[in-house]
């Protein structure tokens, strides 16, 4: 997009549910889709009497990601209580971490078209989530409100990025690339459009070569890559329609509308919040010492960036196919499983990014849901090399098996999908064609060059598609030269 | 200087109560009085003491990550004036 003699300046705040067993500070399980208040206790309710005991997994993770996100882990971190009264909040105030979070001061590379970039991370601080309001209609309209609490306590990281963040492509991609480290540490679904991973934007617009930040509005309700880059187009250029008209910029939240495609202002009453943050007495410092982060950072399993590097390095693939095959754990897991069975990495690439890819979005499912395993595959790429199967018939072979689960050979021998490589065959096959055609036989011989393309499809048809095609090519030539 | 009539006001905003005019007053006076008697720590040269961010001799209290039974939907809603479809009913709030 072109902002003129404007910059665009955004900086992200994410949150990521975790998934741990249990809630931050109680021992109830997590859940998603159970019936609504059966996953509560007396302390996520809020009842009177109660104490919060922190989640050592939840420390663990918050570790975890800063170690990922390259933060100074705080050898010293407290959580505060943000007040504030809202039916889906029980207590009255949630957990969170102010001044005192476990990391602080990390970063995280992008690859733009200009080159590798890197965008500051602030901090990274836990925090319990609140319940769930169900309206009649919307907010606006609704008699009242249903409240579920299921997710009230439910544990939270909070990752701030700095304002680092130039056009809606970066923020896209900065979301992208937290994304993916999330998903390999394996401590979050990120589950975008489930709410497990959330996103807020803070977009400001300031003349180039201007130091001080614009005034900034906050986007909400950003619940897609797609939300957030659209989100962010129209708030800079709204931005700067304000400006160019000699209006003023307000501080302001805004929510992203999706079916109208436009921020709106999220203002009621002017009551500035003061949430009067304070220590939560009820919860002990954390005290965090150098082993323990040393025992966590030996847990730290292979990162996006490094795996990109192996991919490149190793399977000399192209960095877009290393960027693709890195975005999710699970399609990389599947990538990996298959090439140590078939050892054609660009062949088992292709695949992954184009079929796989192309029938997980049509179903609209994840890799891990998926029934074809990596095995399967690299059985069938087998099958492909050996000259089996065509590599038209390979398609119908793979979809078969990402519907069934079967195997290629299973499915290629009940189908009687056996590429045709037996000359004589495929030579009564062409005859045939050629005597059933005469127009176009007379086309070719005049120099129409698409009519060979023809002839070529006639014989792929009557044979089912298992024609092996170099032959078909072959003896077409061989036999129309003839005539 | 002591708490303000505004000052009572927005708290009793942020504590969603209403206070009439003679509530006011009375909370004014027994904010104050409160207040001036913690007072008297200002008096402490407090210049060469570390700031002291929890009072107990205690940190790191945790659990694992061990999920225990939560209670049933009818438990959770024993107590609730209001629910409807498994869930608490509560006044629209914007």
């Amino acid at each position: 997009m072109t902002t003129g003699k404007y910059e665009a300046v955004i900086g992200l705040e994410v949150h990521a549910e975790l998934k741990t067993n249990t809630k931050a500070f109680c021992s109830c399980g997590l859940s998603f889709g159970a019936i609504p208040n059966s996953h509560v206790c007396p302390g996520c309710l809020g009842m009177p009497g109660t104490m919060p005991v922190l989640n050592r997994e939840l420390v663990e993770y918050a570790i975890k990601t800063g170690l990922a996100l390259n933060c100074k882990i705080a050898e010293y971190c407290r959580f505060d209580r943000k007040n504030y009264f809202y039916p889906d909040l029980p207590n009255g105030f949630q957990i969170s971490q102010l001044d005192l979070p476990i990391c602080t001061a990390g970063s995280l590379e992008i690859e733009t078209q200009q080159g590798k970039k890197t965008i500051g991370i602030n901090r990274v601080h836990m925090e319990e989530d609140a319940g769930k309001l169900v309206h009649q209609g919307n907010i606006m309209t609704t008699p009242y409100s249903l409240a579920d609490l299921n997710r009230a306590g439910t544990p939270l990281l909070e990752i701030v990025s700095e304002p680092d963040m130039r056009s809606p492509q970066e923020a896209r991609m900065y979301l992208e690339k937290l994304r993916s480290i999330l998903l390999f540490l394996g401590v979050s679904d990120c589950r975008m459009e489930e709410g497990s991973l959330r996103c807020d934007a803070n977009i400001s617009i300031r003349p180039w070569g201007q130091e001080k930040l614009g005034t900034r509005a906050e986007i909400k309700n950003l619940n897609s890559f797609r939300a957030l880059e659209r989100a962010a187009e129209y708030e800079i250029k709204r931005q700067i329609e304000v400006l160019e008209e000699g209006g003023q910029l307000v501080q302001e939240t805004r929510t992203w509308d999706e079916d109208r495609q436009v921020t709106l202002s999220m203002r009621s009453k002017e009551q500035a919040q003061d949430y009067r943050y304070f220590p939560d007495p009820d919860l002990t410092p954390i005290i965090i010492g150098q082993d323990w982060i040393e025992r966590v950072r030996k847990t730290l399993p292979e990162l996006p960036d490094q795996a990109r590097e192996r991919l490149i390095k190793e399977y000399n693939l192209p960095p877009y196919d290393a960027n693709l095959l890195t975005m999710s754990k699970d399609v990389l897991d599947f990538f990996d499983g298959c090439v140590a069975e078939y050892k054609e990495p660009k062949a088992v690439a292709n695949w992954v990014m184009g079929e796989l890819t192309r029938l997980l979005n049509q179903n609209n499912m994840e890799i891990k849901d998926a029934k074809i395993s990596p095995s399967s595959l690299a059985q069938m790429l087998k099958l492909l090399e050996q000259g089996t199967i065509s590599g038209k018939i390979a398609k119908v072979v793979f979809e078969e098996m990402f519907a069934t689960g079967e195997s290629p050979d299973k499915i290629v021998k009940d189908r009687g999908l056996v590429q045709i490589s037996d000359e004589s065959a495929i030579k009564a096959i062409v005859e045939e064609v050629i005597t059933g055609n005469p127009k176009v036989v007379e086309d070719f011989k005049n120099g129409k060059g698409k009519a060979l393309g023809f002839l070529v499809g006639q014989v792929m048809k009557i044979s089912k598609g298992k024609a092996n095609p170099e032959m078909v090519n072959q003896l077409l030539k061989e036999e129309l030269s003839r005539r | 200087m002591g708490l303000m009539d505004k000052d009572i006001e927005k708290l009793a905003i942020l504590a969603r109560i209403n206070l009439t005019p003679e509530e006011k007053e009375t909370y004014a006076v027994q904010f104050n009085s409160i207040l001036d008697s913690t007072r008297v720590l200002d008096e402490l040269p407090t210049d060469v003491v570390e700031p002291l961010i929890y009072v107990l001799p205690l940190y790191n209290v945790m659990r694992d990550d061990e999920v225990r039974p939560s209670l049933s939907n009818d438990e959770a809603m024993a107590n609730a004036p209001l629910h409807e479809e498994a869930k608490f009913k509560v006044p629209r709030l914007i």
